[in-house]
Order: C-alpha cells, then sequence, then structure tokens
C-alpha cells in the first residue's frame, strides 16, 4: 500500500463518531460570521446594521486577489458588525445576525437530487467557484478558485482529491465520502474540468475501507477518477506529503505543488465546488464533527456557518464534567479554544473536547538527542536544533536550518520522549524568521 | 651532553630572533591609526555593552562619539547626565542635561483586575504565549506576565511581581537602555520620563479595543472616554484608537486627570496621598480599603 | 471554576518518555549481566551493586547540593551508567576503584556538562577509562570464569583472550599457534561467555539477546551496530587475508572482548551518537576502524572504549556535516 517515506507518526487513530451518520444541526438564535474566514485579506463588508438578509446572500465581498466571498448563512437581522473574539482570543470583526425563519435566496437549488451533467466552461466554472465563496475546507482555507487559476507557465497534469483525514478522531471527511459520495465525484469531474485535467486522483487513508470501497464503485460512472487506499500515516493529509504518497513527486522547498503539475483539493471541497456549481449554493454550512473520548453523543453535524461553538457541544450532550481543552480541529494540528462561544467558520473541522487528565502536557526533560523528532518529521527537518536555535532566539541559524519548511504537523512534539514543546519553540522562529524574510525583500 | 644544551639554546634563540623581527615588521605594516580619545571615552563608559544607546558595545559608541563631535543624538541612559558630563570634556564640547527616563509599564491588568479566563500551558515565554492566544486574561494587548522583559534586562531591574502577575521596575536599577521595550512583544513598557522625585503620571493601559470589551477582560482598562483630555490643562493627553496617552514632555504632573479617569487606567507614581474631598471619583474604584489604592500606587508599596 | 487550558498544537503525546528508554536499557542489559553472574560470581554481583548504587548517590548529591536542581535520578540514566561502568571493569577490581570510576563517570562525564542529554562523552566510558589508565593492573587483572566464582578468596586470574593473543603475536608465535594455546577458550566459550575478560562483556550471545530487544522495542536503530561490527569484520578480514598468520579471523574479533558490548549499548548510547542516520552510520563505521587500528596496532589489547570516546569526540562535527535529506531539496536549484 502507498504512503510516504519519509517521517511520519502513527497517532492512535481514535474515530469514535465514524458510525455516526450526518445530522443537520437545528438553527441557532444567532449566528457570528466573521469576514476573514479564509487565509488572506479580510472580506470587504456589503451590509450595514439592521439590514434584512437571506440565507445565501452576500455580505462581504473578497476583493483582494487571494480572498473569498463571505455569504449569510442564515435569514434574518442584522443586529450588529462587530469584532468578536477569534479561536484565539484575538478580536476580528464579524457579522452578527439575528435568526428568523429560514428563508434562502433565489435560484438556490436545495434539493437533494444529484445533477451530474455540468456544460459550464472552464473560466465560468472558477467564477462560480469564486463567486460562491468555496475556500478549502481541510482546515487551511485557502481559496479554492485561486488554486483553480493555474499561473502563467506551469500546467497541472493531476488533480488530487485528500480524503485522508489523518487527524485522529475526526470523522467529518470520511462520513462525507459514504454519504455524499457521488456528489463528491461530480464535483471532481467539475474540478478537472476547472483545471483542464483528464486524471483525479482520490487519496483515502485504509482506515475508511468503507468510504474506498464505497467511491471505487461510484467511480465506474466517472471517467478519469481513481481511488487509492493509502497506508495510515500522520501527517498523510499534508499536501506535499499527500502528492508524494500518491504520485511520487516532491515539492520543492518553498514551492507551491503546481510546481510538480498536481493540485490538491479536499473531499468537502469538491462537495462544495460540486454546490457552488450545479446547485448555486454558496458554502455556507459545512460538516463538524464533535467528538472526544469524554463525550457523551459524538456526532457530525451539517452546521451553518457562524453558530456558536457551544451550541454544537450542547447538541452532542452538553459539556462533559472535567473539560480542560477545548480543540477547534484535530489533536495533532487544532487550536484550543479560549472561550466557547467563538463561532464555527469555514475552516473548522471537527470539535474535540479533552478531560482535564487528556489535557495535560508531559513535563518537559533535557533532550537527549535521541533524534526521534529528526525521524519523524516529515519533512526532514531537525526540530531538536530548530527549537533549540528558536529558544536561544537565534533566527539566523533557525532559517539556515530551514525553519520555513516546517508544515507545524507536531510530529516532532508528538513523538519526543522529553516531552519537549519543540512545535512551540519552531513555530515562534516560523514567525520570526518570516518577519526578517519579508523585510528583507522588501529592501 | 653540554653540546646538546648549546645547540638547543642556539637553535631558539635564532628561532626566536626571526619570529620578532618578523613580527615586528607586521607590526608596523598592519598598525591601525586609533585617536586616542577613543580609548579615553570607552574608559568613561559603565561598560554594560547593554546596547541602549543603540550601538552594539560601549566601544562602537565611544567610536561613534569621537567621530561625529556631537553628543545632541548620542547618549549612554546607564551612565546617564554624570557619565556624558564627563565624556563631554574629552572631545571638547560642553554636555547637555537630559532628563533621567526610565521603563513604565503600561498595563495594571493584574490577577485581580483582569482575572484569568483560562490557563496556558506551554513554554514560558511572552513571545509564544502572544502567538498563541490573547493571554489568559483575554486582553489582546495585557501583559502576558511570562517575563520575556525580565531575562532581558541585564540590570536585574525588572522582576515579575507575584501576587500581580505584572512586571515591577525597580527605581533605582533601571537605566532606561530599552531593552526590556524590544522585548516585549506586545510593546506595553514605554521608556518615559523619570520625573522630579520619581513622580510619574502615565495611562497603564495601551488597549485599543471600544469601552465595553476593554472592560469586560480588565476592570483598569482605558475606555477611550476622553475625560481626561478634557480635563487636561496642558494638551498633554491625546486620545487615539480608544486609547488615551500622556505626552510626558507636556505633562506637568498637575495630578487632575487620574480622578476623572472612570476605571482608574491613570497610574500616579510616588506622589503624596491626595487629600479626601479631591478623590470623589476614586470611590468608584477604591471599594475597600484593604485593597491597593488605585491611582496613587507608591512604589515601595508596589515592589512588596 | 473550571478553566480552560490552552496551548499549542500538537494535544496528545505519543506516551513515549525518557524513564521508559532508560529502563527498556536497563531490561536490554539483564541477559549479560545474569550470565556474568553466572561465571564470575559474587564478584560480578558486588561490583555491579556498587557502580548502580553509587552512580545514583553522586548523581543526587551532585544534582541537589551542587546544581540545587529537580534529581532525577529515577529516569534510569544513572542506573545504566552504573551497570555499564561495571560491565567494563575486571570482577575482581577493589570496590573502592569502582566507586572512584562512578565518581568520574557521573561527576565529570556527566554532570559537569549539565546532566542528562548534554554530555559529549559516554559517561560509564569516561570512567572506565579514567581507572584504566589510574590503575592498569588491577584493571588488567581477570580473574577465570567459573573457578573464580567457585572461590572467593583466592581469586585465579588469567589473560583475556585479545591480551594472550597479542603478548602471542609479540613474541613471534603465529595465529594458529595461539588458537590453540592452553589458555585460549574456543568459539564456542566465547559466544557463551566462558572467557576471562570485564564483567559484562564476555557472552557475546546474551549482548545480542539484549541488543534485539533494543531494536524491536526502537530504542536503537541498526545502524551503528550494523555499520560498527561491519567495519570491524572488513578491516578484519583485509588483514586476515593478507596474512592469516599474523592477523587473526574477523570472527575472533568481533566476538572477544567489548566489541558486542560496545557496539549494542555504548556506541549506541542517544545523546552521544549522531543524529541522522548517515552520520550514525559514519560513527559506527569510525568506531569499529579506530577499534581495529588499536588493537593491531596499538599498545592495548583492546580498543573499544578509546575508539567509542574517540568518535564520541568527533559527534558534533558529524551532526553538522550530515544533516538528513529534506524533503523537497533534490529538486531544488
Amino acid at each position: 500500500m502507498k504512503t510516504f517515506k519519509k517521517g511520519g507518526v502513527h497517532p492512535a487513530e481514535n474515530k469514535i463518531a465514524e458510525k455516526a451518520a450526518i445530522e443537520v444541526l437545528s438553527l441557532p438564535k444567532r449566528v457570528f460570521i466573521p469576514i476573514g474566514q479564509h487565509l488572506g485579506a479580510p472580506a470587504v463588508l456589503q451590509v450595514k446594521k439592521g439590514d434584512k438578509v437571506k440565507a445565501g446572500q452576500l455580505i462581504a465581498k473578497g476583493e483582494a486577489f487571494i480572498s473569498a466571498n463571505i455569504h449569510s448563512s442564515v435569514s434574518g437581522t442584522v443586529a450588529k458588525i462587530e469584532e468578536i473574539n477569534d479561536t484565539s482570543g484575538y478580536r476580528r470583526m464579524a457579522v452578527i445576525i439575528d435568526v428568523e425563519g429560514d428563508e434562502w435566496e433565489e435560484g438556490i437549488d436545495r434539493s437533494a437530487s444529484i445533477k451530474k451533467e455540468c456544460t459550464l466552461s472552464t473560466e465560468d466554472i472558477i467564477a462560480k467557484v469564486k463567486e460562491k465563496g468555496v475556500v478549502g475546507l481541510g482546515g487551511a482555507t485557502f481559496p479554492s478558485h485561486v488554486k483553480l487559476m493555474v499561473p502563467q507557465g506551469k500546467k497541472a497534469d493531476v488533480l488530487i482529491i485528500n480524503g485522508i483525514e489523518c487527524e485522529p478522531y475526526l470523522t467529518s471527511d470520511h462520513r462525507l465520502m459514504l454519504e455524499r459520495g457521488e456528489e463528491i465525484l461530480v464535483g471532481v469531474s467539475i474540478l478537472m474540468k476547472g483545471l483542464r485535467v483528464t486524471k483525479a486522483m482520490i487519496g483515502i487513508e485504509a482506515n475508511k475501507p468503507d468510504a474506498i470501497e464505497h467511491l471505487q464503485k461510484l467511480t465506474a460512472g466517472f471517467s478519469g477518477i481513481e481511488v487509492f487506499g493509502l497506508k495510515v500515516k500522520y501527517p498523510q493529509g499534508a499536501e506535499k506529503q499527500l502528492i508524494k504518497a500518491l504520485i511520487n513527486r516532491e515539492v520543492p522547498s518553498g514551492k507551491l505543488p503546481i510546481e510538480v503539475g498536481a493540485v490538491v483539493h479536499n473531499a468537502g471541497t469538491a462537495l462544495a465546488v460540486y454546490e457552488a456549481v450545479q446547485k448555486n449554493k454558496p458554502l455556507v454550512e459545512r460538516v463538524v464533527t464533535v467528538t472526544g473520548r469524554s463525550v457523551i453523543k459524538p456526532s457530525n453535524f451539517l452546521v451553518r456557518i457562524g453558530t456558536p461553538v457551544s451550541e454544537l457541544i450542547e447538541a452532542a450532550g452538553g459539556l462533559p464534567e472535567g473539560t480542560g481543552k477545548v480543540i477547534s480541529g484535530g489533536p495533532m494540528m487544532g487550536k484550543a479554544l479560549i472561550s466557547l462561544d467563538v463561532p464555527v467558520v469555514k475552516g473548522t473541522s471537527g470539535i474535540l473536547l479533552m478531560t482535564k487528565a487528556e489535557s495535560k502536557r508531559a513535563v518537559v526533560q533535557n533532550c537527549i538527542r535521541c533524534a526521534t523528532c529528526s525521524d519523524a518529521c516529515p519533512m526532514g527537518l531537525e526540530p531538536y536544533l530548530i527549537g533549540a536555535t528558536a529558544a536561544m532566539e537565534n533566527w539566523e541559524q533557525a532559517e539556515k536550518e530551514r525553519v520555513m519548511d516546517c508544515i507545524e504537523c507536531g510530529s516532532c512534539h508528538y513523538i519526543c520522549p522529553s516531552g519537549r514543546p519543540l512545535l512551540d519553540y519552531i513555530r515562534v522562529g516560523k514567525i520570526k524568521v518570516g518577519q526578517t524574510m519579508r523585510s528583507r525583500s522588501q529592501k | 651532553m653540554n653540546e646538546v644544551v648549546v645547540y638547543s639554546v642556539i637553535s631558539l634563540g635564532a628561532i626566536g630572533a626571526i619570529a620578532a623581527i618578523v613580527l615586528f615588521f607586521v607590526a608596523q605594516k598592519f598598525k591601525v591609526i586609533e585617536d586616542p580619545r577613543l580609548d579615553l571615552v570607552e574608559a568613561e563608559l559603565p561598560g554594560a555593552n547593554c546596547g541602549g544607546c543603540g550601538f552594539p558595545s560601549c566601544r562602537n559608541f565611544a567610536d561613534a562619539v569621537v567621530k561625529t563631535q556631537d553628543l545632541r543624538n548620542l547618549d549612554c541612559p546607564v551612565g546617564g547626565n554624570a557619565v556624558m558630563a564627563k565624556v563631554a570634556p574629552i572631545i571638547g564640547i560642553e554636555a547637555s542635561e537630559k532628563d533621567p527616563l526610565i521603563a513604565v509599564v503600561r498595563c495594571n491588568g493584574s490577577k485581580t483586575y483582569a482575572p484569568a479566563k483560562v490557563v496556558f500551558d506551554g513554554p514560558k515565554t511572552c513571545t509564544f504565549a502572544h502567538l498563541l492566544h490573547a493571554g489568559e486574561s483575554g486582553c489582546p494587548s495585557g501583559c502576558v506576565g511570562l517575563g520575556d522583559c525580565v531575562s532581558a534586562c541585564k540590570f536585574d531591574a525588572i522582576c515579575i511581581d507575584e501576587a500581580s502577575g505584572l512586571p515591577v521596575v525597580s527605581n533605582e536599577k533601571c537605566v532606561a537602555c530599552g531593552a526590556c521595550v524590544k522585548a516585549c512583544p506586545r510593546s506595553i513598557i514605554e521608556i518615559r520620563k523619570k520625573g522630579k522625585k520619581d513622580r510619574r503620571i502615565f495611562v497603564s493601559c495601551i488597549n485599543t479595543e471600544k469601552g465595553a470589551p476593554a472592560k469586560k477582560n480588565c476592570a483598569v482598562a482605558c475606555i477611550g472616554c476622553g475625560k481626561c483630555v478634557k480635563i487636561c490643562p496642558h494638551d498633554a493627553i491625546v486620545l487615539e484608537k480608544n486609547l488615551a496617552y500622556i505626552d510626558f514632555d507636556k505633562c506637568i504632573l498637575c495630578r487632575k486627570c487620574a480622578p476623572e479617569c472612570p476605571t482608574g487606567s491613570i497610574l500616579e507614581l510616588n506622589f503624596p496621598l491626595r487629600k479626601e474631598k479631591t478623590s470623589v471619583n476614586d470611590e468608584k474604584v477604591h471599594t475597600s480599603a484593604s485593597e491597593k489604592p488605585l491611582n496613587s500606587i507608591n512604589e515601595s508599596n508596589q515592589q512588596e | 471554576m473550571n478553566l480552560l487550558t490552552v496551548s499549542g498544537s500538537p494535544h496528545i503525546h505519543s506516551g513515549n518518555s525518557v524513564k521508559k528508554i532508560m529502563w527498556g536499557v536497563v531490561i536490554a542489559l539483564i541477559p549479560a549481566m545474569l550470565v556474568s553472574f553466572y561465571f564470575f560470581g559474587l564478584g560480578a554481583i558486588n561490583i555491579t551493586l556498587i557502580a548502580v548504587v553509587s552512580c545514583l548517590l553522586f548523581e543526587f548529591l551532585i544534582q541537589r547540593f551542587i546544581m540545587k536542581t529537580a534529581v532525577t535520578i529515577t529516569d534510569g540514566s544513572a542506573v545504566i551508567t552504573g551497570i555499564l561502568l561495571a560491565f567494563t571493569v575486571p570482577s575482581s577490581l577493589p570496590f573502592y576503584m569502582v566507586i572512584i570510576g562512578s565518581l568520574i563517570a557521573i561527576g565529570v562525564g556527566k554532570m559537569t556538562f549539565g546532566g542528562l542529554g548534554k554530555n559529549p562523552f559516554n559517561p560509564a566510558l569516561v570512567g572506565r577509562v579514567f581507572l584504566l589508565i589510574s590503575f592498569p593492573v588491577d584493571m588488567t587483572t581477570w580473574p577465570k570464569p567459573l573457578e573464580s566464582a567457585q572461590q572467593l578468596s583466592d581469586v585465579i586470574s588469567g589473560p583475556t583472550p585479545l591480551g594472550l593473543m597479542k603478548e602471542g603475536l609479540k613474541s613471534g608465535e603465529t595465529v594458529s599457534t595461539m588458537l590453540h594455546d592452553a589458555n585460549m577458550p574456543d568459539y564456542i566459550d566465547q559466544l557463551v561467555g566462558n572467557v576471562t575478560g570485564s564483567i559484562g562483556e564476555v557472552s557475546a550471545i546474551a549482548i545480542v539477546v539484549g541488543g534485539i530487544y533494543l531494536l524491536i522495542r526502537k530504542i536503537i536503530t541498526w545502524h551503528i551496530p550494523v555499520s560498527f561490527l561491519l567495519s570491524v569484520v572488513v578491516f578484519a578480514g583485509i588483514f586476515w587475508l593478507i596474512d592469516d598468520s599474523k592477523y587473526v579471523d574477523p570472527l575472533f574479533h568481533v566476538i572477544t572482548g567489548g566489541i558486542m558490548l560496545g557496539a549494542f549499548f555504548m556506541a549506541t548510547d542517544m545523546v552521544t551518537s549522531p543524529m541522522s542516520k548517515m552520520g550514525q552510520i559514519l560513527f559506527g563505521i569510525g568506531c569499529g576502524l579506530l577499534t581495529m587500528i588499536i588493537r593491531m596496532f596499538g599498545a592495548y589489547p583492546e580498543g573499544v572504549s578509546f575508539a567509542i570516546l574517540i568518535m564520541n569526540a568527533f559527534v558534533p562535527l558529524i551532526n553538522s556535516g550530515m544533516k538528513p535529506k529534506r524533503f523537497g531539496e533534490k529538486v531544488q536549484s
């Protein structure tokens, strides 16, 4: 079975919610929709306080090259436009809408019927994806239409669909592939058309045999799409590692996947593209896994963007006694929340609750130079060294050690026998080195 | 036996003589002519190489002094006026008196006023905590209290107060070199005038949020109401982005602003206690006698 | 109030710990220890115990009263140092020398550099080499196996196979006569451990069993032991093929002396070995070559500890010179 060669770890999978079918979460009373939910510049506001909005209506426009449109996920009145806490407690501008009924913009097809034929041209597909505010749903939230616009002089020859879901606990992509498989495949063929490629590869880890089998059966009806089962290994869902695993090409350091002729989209993004192009439906809802060993009812919810996290936890049986940590995303790369009032955004793939005991970090000891971190690093870096140089604030050395190549997968910290917070230091190094690199390029 | 001694003495002596001649010519050839005043200036400097003057070492500073012959833009914050007065005659000019400066921590969000809402677990550096989240209190510009300033200080002049969780600057030890200012990821520390009898008035907050969210996280946040701006007779206070700032060049320490502040975010250091009648507004914040008076903290008090 | 914790990702940990690694090594040392107890009796038990206890004690005292840091003697690293030190000395060594060796191993070899993880040299070998240079007679008086286990009062000593071979070759004998010398044990005895030598190094089989355990637990990787042993075999093999009357066959070299113990337990010490796989292979080859050079041409009959210490000194150089291959590097212009 294929996998990437260098590094990687295998944390306990803990896919507790994999059997829980996707449930539609009831509408919240109020939604909080940040205008910067994606990588790149925040969108520009299009509504003001007191405006009546319908679900699917554009409320903020992505005007910069790397930006994305934001649509209202509910119908109601704009109560406030003000700064709210984001996941890390810093304040971001958001539109707060009081929900009234559930009225949708005209032209949006919300029926379950599957529309397979797509007659739009490549340019129209890209325009549609852009208009409907589709971004990468794997977590990085890179605007999808930008990925479809292949830069001059480069050529894509293969589309890779990421159905890996290598993060432990998370199951939202798994459920989507099982329940909405056919729609995902239509989305994939639309993306292929958008990229002008004839070949698409779907990578799924072997711990989801039902999804592999299901999609393999369905691909019979589509040309050029192939499904591959991959050996379970973290971080296989990382773009560069997935490309290496599937087509054995290495993306050069500091470059994008298009350099080797590949474009990677998440399975969930494929579904969003299908809905945007075929059903005219903007990205206003997504599947979020609410899980954790202490969670009473681990579930996968179809949630409107902007719903507060606390409502999701309520629907999954409430906040268990003695919860020590609430994480937005998976346990390896997710962010610990500072409050439960933060809203679900386009990049929220899961909410993971950890007990006090689970959230306790290992005691930090001296580095014993065992090199397990170097062995585990999928980018072939030496985390112990970068961590030490960053702790000593030796940024030049950190840059020489290629700190910017780090994909922040967390394998080094996960595996370290001394429990050293290597990634924490490396993150500081990345920020500092990034600043100096930017100021250098400006000169 | 004798021969061995003689030969070794002769050969070693010859090697020594040749080496001496070579070294002599090399030294002549590569001689660096230095201004003799450079050493004199350097001898007067404190020699801490703290970088507070903007140069990497005291020698670099001395070099700049000798080269520019101008002390207007050069100052050794560590030595202060005493040292500069000695340096000036060496290059033959008059020293100008400069006001002594000190580092001031512009955050009063102690554990009481800005209680923790979450617990931070990770490396004990402010840089990382700042990168990761808004801080335990939730204030995005408040002090995270992990002591990057403490480790940056070469003069042992700053320490984290256990009870409040905030850094405290020592009046005596601080030389205003500015190392802590650079170390603080949130730019909370500012170099300000030390003031007569160490008396200082400043807004102890740098939060630029609007009143309500700022107040939510911290009881002593500046809410940008502008009352102090209105009362100030010398136009020393400006309000920008919901935050008041007292210009220490204009301020004459008249103390009119502090009682006006509804949250008590304007701090008065080392002033005698106010008379009762002027402290009407203080009652809002000074609820109990046991609590530290907000608007007039004495340095000795703060260091406890 | 129940406050949430905030920390950077990752939020889970593998559960791997320094303790697990160190005690894993201790477990791997047990077979060799049992063999030594069988062949050298009470002497071996005493020396092992004294070395372990004094290493723990010195580490405790230094951490508590000199460095004033948290005491970490339970992590097992001092236990390993003690066992390895005991393994590399003869079972008849006076007790006070063992204690001095432990002090040097922990005090000079480890704590002066800042404790676990910061020492450039293998502490046990530092202690051993110190003893070897300071007390050359006691350190090269080897009790005979089995006999010394039964007789406690009067230790019968004899030369090690390597010493015997070195002396014989020096006095002009050929290899084949030396191999059939009355004092020379046959290969089976050497594999089992029925030979004169340091406490822990005698039984090649027991050490290999421990080494395999380490490999299975993934505490060590194959790179250092394999490259070490292979380079010994190749180097010895070349000379043996050139002149088999002057040079012993490679098998003899591999199973006698401390090479097995060195290859599996000393050279693989994480702290003092290189980080990258290529560096580890280079390190192993260096150890093997130096050992053979000392054995064949040096003054000492055995050279494993010197070889490893010398290579330890090269580790920083190897580390900065041999980086792991970065992802996406080869295609970069």
